[in-house]
Formats: C-alpha cells, sequence, structure tokens
C-alpha cells in the first residue's frame, strides 16, 4: 500500500498490465512522447518503446477504430481519449462497431478494448469539452461502461477493464486526477467491474452518484448528518450493467432516494434507476425520487453560471430535504 | 527534435513558393500595408494581454494565443469584403479582430461578460459574430470545415456572392471532416478558400508525427483543387496569394488550399510547459517575427517613419487597456441568461421543473 495520485494509479494499472500482456498497448493523441495531456501515461514510452505506447494524430475515428480492429484479433488497446468530448467524433466506431461487431458475427468476434479518458466538465471549457457522456454510452448494449472515483478503484477496475474481453468505456475525471489514496501495489489486484459500493451508510435517503460527484455527495451527506439526517452514499461505478441490487438493497432501507449526474436530466442514468426503483420497489417509496442533474442547457463560459447549471452540494441537500419532506423553500421559479 | 522548418523542409525550396513572383509587396499600396500593419499589432497585443490577464485569473478554461501567426489572419483576411465570411478554429481571437470584432467584445468574452462577443457563453475557444460574418471560434478539432462547405453552398446558391475562408491547424489536417469538407467542397464547386496555419505543431506533436506527408498542401492536391504553401510568417506573400485564391473562389466557384507555413510564440495553451520545443527554436522564429517584418518594410519604404509607427503603437496600447478597463466594468450575465439560446422556439414550460 501506497498513498499516490490518481492519475499514478491509474499509470500503475496500465504499466502493469503492459508488463503482463504483450497484446495490451496504449494509443491516443500525446500519450507518448508529451506523456499524456494529463500525464496519466507518463513514462510508458520510455519502459515500453513506440510500438507498445503508440501517439496518434488527431484523427479519433481512426485510432479509435483502429482500437477496435487490433481488439478482433485478440490485441488489447488501450485506448486514451483526451477526453471523451472528443469520442464524440468517434461515435460511430464505438457506438456501432465496438458494441455491435461480436452481436452481428454470431458472437464470433470478441473485443477486448478499453476506452479510457477524463469525462465530463472541468472547468469553463464551455460547451464542446464539457460533455458528459456517459449516458450515451449506457444507453448502448454490447458496452461496457465504468465510472473511478478514489485512487484504489482507479486502479483495480481500469486492471479489470483492460483483461476484459469485451468493449469497456472507461470513465475518469481530470477535476480528480490530483487525488490522493492509498493503494495496493499489488499487481493483482482487481476489482469487479459490475459492482458498485457503499461509501457512507446510512438510513434516512440514499444518495447515488459516480465518478467526482460521489465525492460533493459525501460532502452533502456531511451536511445532512449536521441537521440529524443519516444518509447513505452510493457510489454506482458501473453504469452499466448497473448493479441494481446495490441501489435497491439501500432504497428498500431508506425508502427514499436522490440520484445525482453529471449530464442532462433527460433520457439520462437516473432516469433509468428511478424507473427500477418504481418497478421493484413500489411498495417502500416514500417519496418520488429526485435527481440532481445538469440543467438542460449546454455548459456556458461563464463561471458563475457555469457553476449555476452544474449539480452541487447545496443542490443535493436540498433534494435530499426535499425526498425527506424538510422544510425546503421551493426557488419561485420554478426551476 | 529537429525544427519544423527543417523538417517540414518549408521555405524558399518548396516548389509551389517559386511561383509566387519577386515581390510581392510591390502590388499592395501603402494605405493597406499600414491598416495591415496596425492589425497584425493590435492582434499581438490583444494576445500578449490575455497572457497577462490569464495569469491574473481574469480568464478561465483553455486560452489558446495567436502571437507569431498574425500575418496569416491579416494577409488573408484583409483582401475580404463584407459580403465574404471567415471561420476558424479555437485559436480565434486574431481572426476574430483581423475580421473586425471590436477588442472589447473579445476580451470581454474572455472575461465571460454579458458584453461579450459570445454573451459570457462561450469563451475564448467560440467566439462568434454574425453581423460580421464571423461565423465561430469551434472547439472541436476539424469539426468546422464541413461547415465551411455549408457556408460556401449557401453563398453559391442563393447567389449573392461572397467566399468563405475557412482557417484550421496543421493538426487539423488528419481528421476525417478536414477530408471529407476538401471533397465536398471541390465535388460541388463551393467557393470556399481552406487555409492551413502550418505553425509546425499540433500541441506537442510535430507535423511529421503526426502525418506520414508532411507537406501538407501535396494532400490537398488530391481532391483536385490549386494548392498552394505560402510563407505564413511573409505578409505580402500571404496577401498576394490569398487574392488570387479569393478571386477564383468569387469568380469561378473554385475552392482552393493554401498551407501557410508559421510558427506560435506561445505554448498551445496557456497551460503548455512547451518542453518539445527547444528555445533556440523558438527565438529562431521570433527572429523572423512576421510584425517585424512588416515594420522594416515600412521604414526601409519610408511609408512609415518612427515616430508614425511608435503614434500607432500607443493607439494600439490605448485600445487594449480601454478593452480591458471595458471587461472589467461590464457587467456579469444574469444568470437567468445560461437558460436563454438553447433554442430560436424554446416551449415555454421547459423552464418548469423536472
Ligand atoms: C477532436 C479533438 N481532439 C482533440 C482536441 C484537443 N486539441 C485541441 S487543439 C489540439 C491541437 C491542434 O493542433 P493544430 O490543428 O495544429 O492547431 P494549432 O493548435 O497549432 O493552432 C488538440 C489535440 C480537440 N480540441 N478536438
Ligand atoms: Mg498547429
Amino acid at each position: 500500500m501506497a498513498e499516490i495520485e490518481f492519475r499514478k494509479a491509474l499509470n500503475m494499472a496500465i504499466d502493469e498490465e503492459l508488463a503482463r500482456d504483450p497484446d495490451v498497448f496504449v494509443i491516443g493523441e500525446e500519450v507518448a512522447e508529451y506523456d499524456g495531456a494529463y500525464k496519466v501515461t507518463r513514462g510508458l514510452l520510455a519502459k515500453y518503446g513506440a510500438r507498445r505506447v503508440v501517439d496518434a494524430p488527431i484523427s479519433e475515428g481512426g485510432f479509435c477504430g483502429l482500437g477496435i480492429g487490433a481488439a478482433m484479433l485478440g490485441m488489447r488497446p488501450v485506448v486514451e481519449l483526451m477526453t471523451f468530448s472528443f469520442s464524440l467524433v468517434a461515435m460511430d466506431q464505438i457506438l456501432n462497431n465496438a458494441a455491435k461487431i461480436r452481436y452481428m458475427s454470431g458472437g464470433q468476434v470478441r473485443l477486448p478494448v478499453t476506452f479510457r479518458g477524463p469525462g465530463g466538465v472541468v472547468h469553463q471549457l464551455g460547451a464542446t469539452h464539457s460533455n458528459a457522456t456517459e449516458s450515451i454510452f449506457a444507453h448502448t448494449p454490447g458496452l461496457k461502461v465504468v465510472a473511478c472515483s478514489t485512487p484504489e478503484n482507479a486502479k483495480g477496475l481500469l486492471k479489470s477493464a483492460i483483461r476484459d474481453d469485451d468493449p469497456v468505456i472507461f470513465l475518469e475525471s481530470e477535476l480528480l486526477y490530483a487525488l490522493k489514496g492509498e493503494v495496493p501495489d499489488d499487481p493483482e489486484f482487481l476489482l469487479p467491474l459490475h459492482k458498485g459500493r457503499v461509501v457512507r451508510e446510512g438510513s434516512d435517503v440514499t444518495l447515488v452518484a459516480w465518478s467526482k460527484r460521489v465525492h460533493q455527495a459525501m460532502e452533502a451527506a456531511d451536511r445532512l448528518a449536521a441537521d440529524g439526517i443519516r444518509a447513505e452514499v452510493l457510489d454506482l461505478i458501473s453504469l452499466r450493467p448497473l448493479d441494481q441490487d446495490l441501489i435497491l438493497k439501500s432504497f428498500r432501507k431508506t425508502n427514499r432516494l436522490v440520484t445525482v449526474e453529471e449530464g442532462w436530466s433527460f433520457c439520462g442514468i437516473g432516469a433509468s434507476i428511478a424507473d427500477i426503483v418504481q418497478r421493484q420497489a413500489f411498495d417502500f417509496m416514500d417519496a418520488p425520487v429526485e435527481r440532481v442533474t445538469l440543467e438542460e442547457v449546454p455548459m456556458p463560459y461563464n463561471e458563475a453560471m457555469e457553476y449555476h447549471v452544474q449539480p452541487s452540494v447545496e443542490k443535493i441537500v436540498k433534494a435530499a430535504r426535499r425526498v425527506l419532506y424538510r422544510d425546503v423553500k421551493e426557488s419561485t421559479d420554478g426551476r | 527534435m529537429k525544427t519544423p522548418s527543417a523538417k517540414t523542409g518549408r521555405g524558399a525550396g518548396s516548389p509551389k513558393r517559386a511561383q509566387t513572383g519577386n515581390s510581392p509587396a510591390a502590388g499592395i499600396d501603402p494605405q493597406a500595408l499600414v491598416r495591415m500593419y496596425r492589425q497584425m499589432l493590435r492582434i499581438r497585443k490583444f494576445e500578449e494581454r490575455c497572457y497577462q490577464v490569464y495569469l491574473q485569473r481574469k480568464i478561465g478554461g483553455f486560452c489558446h494565443i495567436y502571437s507569431g501567426q498574425e500575418a496569416v489572419a491579416v494577409g488573408m483576411i484583409d483582401p475580404l469584403g463584407p459580403e465574404d465570411y471567415v471561420i476558424t478554429a479555437y485559436r480565434d481571437h486574431g481572426q476574430a479582430i483581423a475580421r473586425g470584432m471590436s477588442m472589447r467584445a473579445a476580451m470581454a468574452e474572455l472575461y465571460g461578460k454579458a458584453t461579450g462577443c459570445s454573451r459570457g457563453k462561450g469563451g475564448s475557444m467560440h467566439f462568434f459574430d454574425v453581423p460580421g460574418h464571423f461565423m465561430g471560434g469551434h472547439g472541436i478539432v476539424g469539426a468546422h470545415i464541413p461547415l465551411a462547405c455549408g457556408i460556401g453552398w449557401g453563398i453559391k446558391h442563393r447567389g449573392k456572392g461572397g467566399v468563405c475562408l475557412c482557417f484550421f491547424g496543421d493538426g487539423a489536417m488528419n481528421q476525417g471532416a478536414v477530408h471529407e469538407g476538401l471533397n465536398l467542397a471541390s465535388l460541388y464547386k463551393l467557393p470556399v478558400v481552406f487555409v492551413c496555419e502550418n505553425n509546425g505543431y499540433a500541441m506537442g506533436t510535430a507535423v511529421s508525427r503526426g502525418a506520414a506527408e508532411e507537406h501538407i498542401y501535396l494532400r490537398a492536391n488530391s481532391y483536385k483543387m490549386p494548392t498552394r504553401r505560402v510563407e505564413g510568417n511573409n505578409l505580402f506573400e500571404v496577401y498576394e496569394a490569398t487574392q488570387e485564391a479569393v478571386r477564383r473562389a468569387r469568380e469561378d466557384h473554385q475552392p482552393a488550399f493554401l498551407e501557410a507555413v508559421t510558427y506560435r510564440f506561445r505554448g498551445h495553451s496557456m497551460s503548455d510547459p512547451g518542453s518539445y520545443r527547444t528555445r533556440d527554436e523558438v527565438e529562431a522564429h521570433k527572429s523572423r517575427d512576421p510584425i517585424g517584418q512588416v515594420v522594416q518594410h515600412l521604414e526601409k519604404n519610408r511609408i512609415l517613419d518612427a515616430a508614425g509607427i511608435e503614434r500607432i503603437e500607443s493607439e494600439v496600447d490605448a485600445e487594449v487597456e480601454d478593452a480591458v478597463k471595458f471587461s472589467e466594468d461590464s457587467p456579469q450575465p444574469d444568470l437567468d441568461s445560461a437558460y436563454e439560446d438553447v433554442y430560436v422556439n424554446y416551449p415555454a414550460d421547459i423552464r418548469q421543473r423536472r
């Protein structure tokens, strides 16, 4: 165990898998000579050489497709997207090719490819660079979608993703890259891709989040605790397949649910969670499910606006109080 | 790493350049030269001020400084008329100013203020001035090239005349959308002039590390349109090449492709340590400063004397300071405006809680 940065945990995972399996290679923009736009792949070129750590031109459709093609032969490409906002350029490759080729071939093909990189909003990068893409991927059968939230699970999950025989969308967050935490150095430290976790136990309300929003939910739970409300915080980790049992178990205990997500509300992952809960635990519902999401607008550049339209600790606290029918002053503008 | 000039074989040896004639400056009238000098200086001083205020945390997000490339934007946009259009990538301050955006509107956008060219919603990478026919700064590499084709389509089929000048970087040349766009423009005979600003690098990737054919204009040749490589730091050469390309686009709906070889003096963005270029390399390019070259020409040909140059400098300084003050003093946008501009016709009930 050592305390290391999030980006270093990711680096260790890739490093160990490169060492373990000659079929693993890394490809993406600036991953080799520049050590990665966010330094996740630092030092890997020097260690493994240019055949296994490959700089790609700004050709997302091209190199994502290349990763999928190499996976068709059984290689295990780790494709870095500088950010998932740029995966939009490669959507046909990912949603049509990666997600469907196995199915269309009647199961002849395996696609052990991992697409990884930071997703979601950072800070004032504007609408084109602030996309939360997870609901798009999670919408698509054939893909596995995983979001890490701590240095420890970043390492254990990324290693599992690389070893998995299906295409995995592996979501990180630029805002977490400097976060420090204990990480096992065991090269066989693997975490299951499809299991969420209880980050904090509580009995009054369940807060569901993933990636960096887990940390906001934890902060909200602290604030709620100051008012005597015991919130249970779940880190979903797997967005497809969804760890339904984890959610339902917690909900059957707390009877109240708030989902937090970085993307828009409409067709969001929280909508699917609410759907599952109302169908499978209707009798346990003490309040409608509340969802804290991005407002239904492209991300504005202005700092105050950008904050205003995003999920925030305050919004999570408010939503939790609403499902508990605690006095919340409704804003008069109806939002 | 070798310098990009050595790698790309730019300069006198490049085959296309031989056709440019001996003194392109000869044909430009002195008034136009002074005007373009001022424009280049306005961009440089604006950008260097951006650099400073960014460090003071007045500007957020990514900010890509254009310093060093001014001759391209100015030499290409100056020959345009009001009916023409300009579209570019995220390194867009220079093109916006060259196209007539006020420094106030540009700086206020960087400050995220309501008075900014995009009401504080776009930021550095997403400047827009549609009345001025500046059709955007675009943040996704390569994504705006097909848009230029659409603009060209509109120009052609509405019959009002004009051309669209579409700027992008050397790195963008590796995006599929760029090649689709080049083919479409040629296939449909659209009045679009494509300008690849080859500043040697895409972020930390030298041209030769990202492209199998590093002579960018050669790649465009296969789309059957006239292509040409110009010394992008030479205003006169840029200007002359553009006039020719724009004329053909305007009169014959003949798209063209210009590769302007240039260099950015600053890092890729404000957060780039620039470890992939040596100090020597950067200094060597600074000694070929496009603005310095124009100043030399102006003085040598007695178009402006030292006093004249100084006067323009101080006028531009004052304009930049005014833009900063204007931006400081401008109001923050109303938070409610975050909900505006999503649609033209926005259903009234969308504001209701979900
Ligand atoms: C589709 C996409 N991929 C990656 C990026 C990140 N990115 C921004 S600028 C840039 C380099 C572009 O270089 P070039 O086209 O040469 O333009 P320059 O910055 O030199 O002006 C990259 C990789 C992006 N904005 N969009
Ligand atoms: Mg470039």
